[in-house]
């Protein structure tokens, strides 16, 4: 039994026959998929694709209608702590009382329990993980007062401070300025690197090419998944985004771009 | 037309008004003698501490500021406002049970009853909100409204009862804080430990959830759980500030503490400690006018207390103060101005090839279009400023190196800013120079180092004039020693 249990380890999310529904109107069908560790992968669809619910259902957040989510190879929440989950910046609100370093330190709070306070070792990761984001500076500031990349930037250093195996990120790339880009994308590779497995909420289809290892196309039914090669092609998009012309020109022009050079 | 129909009600009004203006000399008369005759010994009683009563009274006040104070704040940055004032009204038919209980004025059996009725209207809007269309603002307002009158009609009734010790049941929708005794204090002086604990222990939880909800549930923290054992909390703390503060005003004894702290802080826990100083000040505060007053009721006092130094932070407060933005956005202002008139003696050097060592006052009033009398007050303020210098007789005015560092580069980032939105943006060179305007004095130096590398470096702007580049700038600073060396034909002023 244990030499089997040792490979699927090794995977750090399974999911089976996922069906999620909001108020019994289904948003994702069926989803069937494996993410093989340390690759940056994208998860590429439409608006109201399900994106967002997907990432959800993994984290728990949402109930599950039917199938089943295996984190590093064992079912229900046992391995939940090895995920970091990085929302939507839209989802809080920025004038809550507290300063960048306060939410970078509540990455910890899942690793204390009850009753612990942050000790000194907490506040040197939370110190070293604002580093990673080039936010030290601000450290201080109370989180209304920054940019919407730094503060998209300070939920990458929060999730950082987690100190997980598997990132589930929405959106972090959604209205930031170039710097931020550039700087989630050299954490990005910075964490596949140490072998972390990554999944990325993306919307720019021109981007996503360059991103990503791997890509994920995503329209309520799992389109497809693999290599980025092998799945950003004209076909593939057009089924994902199925025929909406605006879109479709859009799709056109990555396409495009993806045989340029 | 419009103004008379809406004041049409009104015109019933005057006779009544009138009437109570013609009397007012009569009433005020009459307040004055009695407040005369008591308000000295009342002082000294109050500040002698004499009184039992008064001690129990003040001891309740600073158990019902604390524990407001630190509700009130995770009440607020939690958005459950509204929450709050709905509870605190929904536990009236509760406060009436407890007394029907058993007939007399038990504590113990008010706190029990009141804190069911506030537990129920919460499930009640729960429920309202999950299995009807309607929204959850429409379900608090219904439920506030419905409890209370359900506790009116019985407070009534209690009144009317022939049997029963009735005193001190009318207190509960006012508050009268001389009406606690031993007993109340003991049990709010309990609740008052128990959730500063249960704060104190739950701290990070009650935060993390507070500010993300998605994220805390990520991180396995058991947000509901959190949340009721919160609400059940909440609903002790209104429970028994109520005999102080009354029903219909303890929600403002949440509220307005943590909305002040809001104002004065940018952290939790300093939130959490002004919330309770200022709820410590309002309680104490409360009861000092009830007691000058002589036993006036107590909540009203207090909230009128609470809503003075909220109106002191509206103004003062260091940072979020309106006083505070007002200067900040004067001095702005005042920058735009002096940066301006800077901006204007640089271009009149510049035509006249920075052949003069400065301009005449004339010459920058004829080129701002102003008057002599504003243009040599401009003069004198960048004066004061130290960006320049003005002739014995005020005829001519000299930049300092300061000033015309200034003035370059507010110049080179007006220049920049048109170069990049015609180039880089696609405008017409025609309608860049109003936005430049703007955004001349806001841009910073790392903006403009970026913009500089984007544009290669360029020297002119879209209308062919210079622009100083940062050696320009730096050299102006030193005097003799760079005369002539400018890198784009200019000189500085010596």
């Amino acid at each position: 039994m244990s030499s089997e249990r040792k490979p699927s380890d090794s995977i750090p999310l399974e999911i089976h026959d996922l069906t999620v529904a909001y108020q019994s109107k289904p948003v994702l069908y069926g989803i069937d998929v494996a993410i093989p560790p340390g690759k940056l992968i994208g998860i590429i669809g439409p608006n109201g694709a399900g994106k967002s619910t997907l990432i959800k259902s993994i984290m728990g957040l949402i109930p599950i209608e039917a199938g089943w989510i295996r984190l590093f190879g064992e079912p229900g929440k046992r391995h939940l702590k090895r995920v970091a989950y990085v929302p939507q910046k839209e989802s809080v609100d920025w004038d809550f009382p507290v300063n960048v370093l306060d939410v970078v330190m509540m990455g910890r709070y899942g690793r204390l329990g009850l009753f612990r306070r942050p000790k000194a070792h907490d506040r040197e990761v939370a110190w070293a993980c604002l580093e990673k984001v080039h936010m030290t500076p601000y450290a201080d500031r109370q989180i209304a007062n920054l940019s919407g990349g730094q503060q998209q930037r300070v939920f990458l250093a929060r999730a950082l401070a987690q100190e997980c195996d598997l990132y589930l990120m929405d959106e972090p790339f959604a209205g930031v300025d170039a710097t931020t880009e550039a700087s989630i994308i050299e954490l990005l590779h910075a964490l596949r690197a140490d072998g972390k497995t990554i999944l990325v909420v993306h919307h720019d289809l021109p981007t996503a090419r360059n991103y990503f290892d791997m890509l994920m196309l995503l329209n309520m039914r799992l389109i497809d998944f693999g290599p980025t090669e092998t799945i950003f092609t004209y076909e593939k998009l057009q089924k994902t985004y199925g025929g909406r012309l605006t879109i479709l020109s859009e799709v056109a022009d990555a396409v495009r771009q993806n045989h340029e050079p | 037309m419009n103004h008379r129909g809406l004041l049409k009600p009104f015109n019933n009004l005057w006779p009544l008004v009138l009437f109570w203006i013609g009397t007012w000399q009569a009433r005020a008369d009459r307040i004055g003698e009695m407040v005369d005759i008591s308000l000295k010994d009342q002082f000294i009683r109050f500040a002698s501490l004499e009184d039992p009563a008064l001690r129990f009274a003040l001891a309740g006040g600073v158990i019902l500021g604390i524990l407001c104070g630190m509700m009130g704040t995770f009440l607020v940055v939690r958005k459950l406002s509204l929450v709050g004032d709905t509870i605190s009204h929904a536990v009236l038919p509760g406060v009436a049970a407890g007394f029907l209980w058993n007939m007399e004025k038990d504590p113990l059996a008010i706190l029990i009853g009141a804190t069911l009725a506030g537990l129920m209207g919460m499930v009640l809007v729960s429920q309202l909100t999950r299995h009807t269309r309607l929204k959850e603002d429409t379900a608090l307002g219904m439920i506030l409204a419905g409890f209370f009158g359900v506790g009116i009609c019985l407070m009534g009734m209690i009144q009317r009862l022939p049997t029963g010790n009735k005193s001190g049941m009318d207190k509960f929708l006012f508050g009268q804080a001389a009406a606690l005794g031993w007993q109340e204090i003991q049990i709010m002086a309990l609740v008052g430990l128990i959730a500063l604990s249960m704060i104190y222990l739950f701290y990070k939880e009650l935060l993390v959830s507070s500010f993300d909800v998605s994220f805390a549930r990520s991180i396995r923290i058991p947000v509901d759980w959190i949340h009721h054992g919160f609400m059940l909390l909440l609903a002790f703390a209104i429970v028994i500030s109520l005999e102080a503060v009354g029903v219909v005003l303890v929600s403002a004894m949440l509220i307005i503490p943590a909305a002040t702290a809001f104002l004065l802080s940018d952290r939790m826990h300093w939130m959490l400690l002004w919330a309770c100083m200022v709820g410590v000040m309002a309680g104490v505060g409360g009861i000092f006018f009830s007691f000058l007053g002589q036993k006036l009721p107590t909540g009203p006092f207090m909230v009128l207390s609470a809503a003075v130094l909220f109106a002191l932070a509206l103004f003062f407060a260091p940072r979020h103060g309106m006083l505070a933005r007002w200067w900040l956005r004067r001095s702005r202002t005042l920058r735009i101005q002096r940066e301006n008139a800077l901006k204007a003696v640089f271009h009149i050097m510049e035509k006249e090839a920075f052949t003069k060592e400065g301009v005449t006052v004339i010459a920058l009033a004829r080129s701002k279009g102003q008057t002599l009398k504003t243009t040599e007050m401009t003069c004198r303020e960048l004066e004061r400023a130290g960006l320049a210098t003005l002739s014995h007789e005020e005829k001519a005015l000299y930049l300092t190196p300061d000033g015309m560092r200034r003035a370059q580069t507010i110049v080179r980032n007006h220049r920049l800013w048109e170069r990049y939105l015609t180039d880089a943006v696609n405008y017409a060179p025609d309608h860049v120079h109003d936005d430049a305007e703007e955004i001349e004095h806001i841009l910073g130096e790392d903006t403009v180092r970026m913009l500089e590398r984007q544009l290669n470096f360029v020297d002119r702007d879209p209308h062919g004039k210079p622009i100083p580049t940062i050696q320009d700038i730096a050299s102006s600073g030193q005097t003799q020693a760079s005369k002539g060396q400018g890198m784009s034909g200019y000189r500085n002023p010596s």
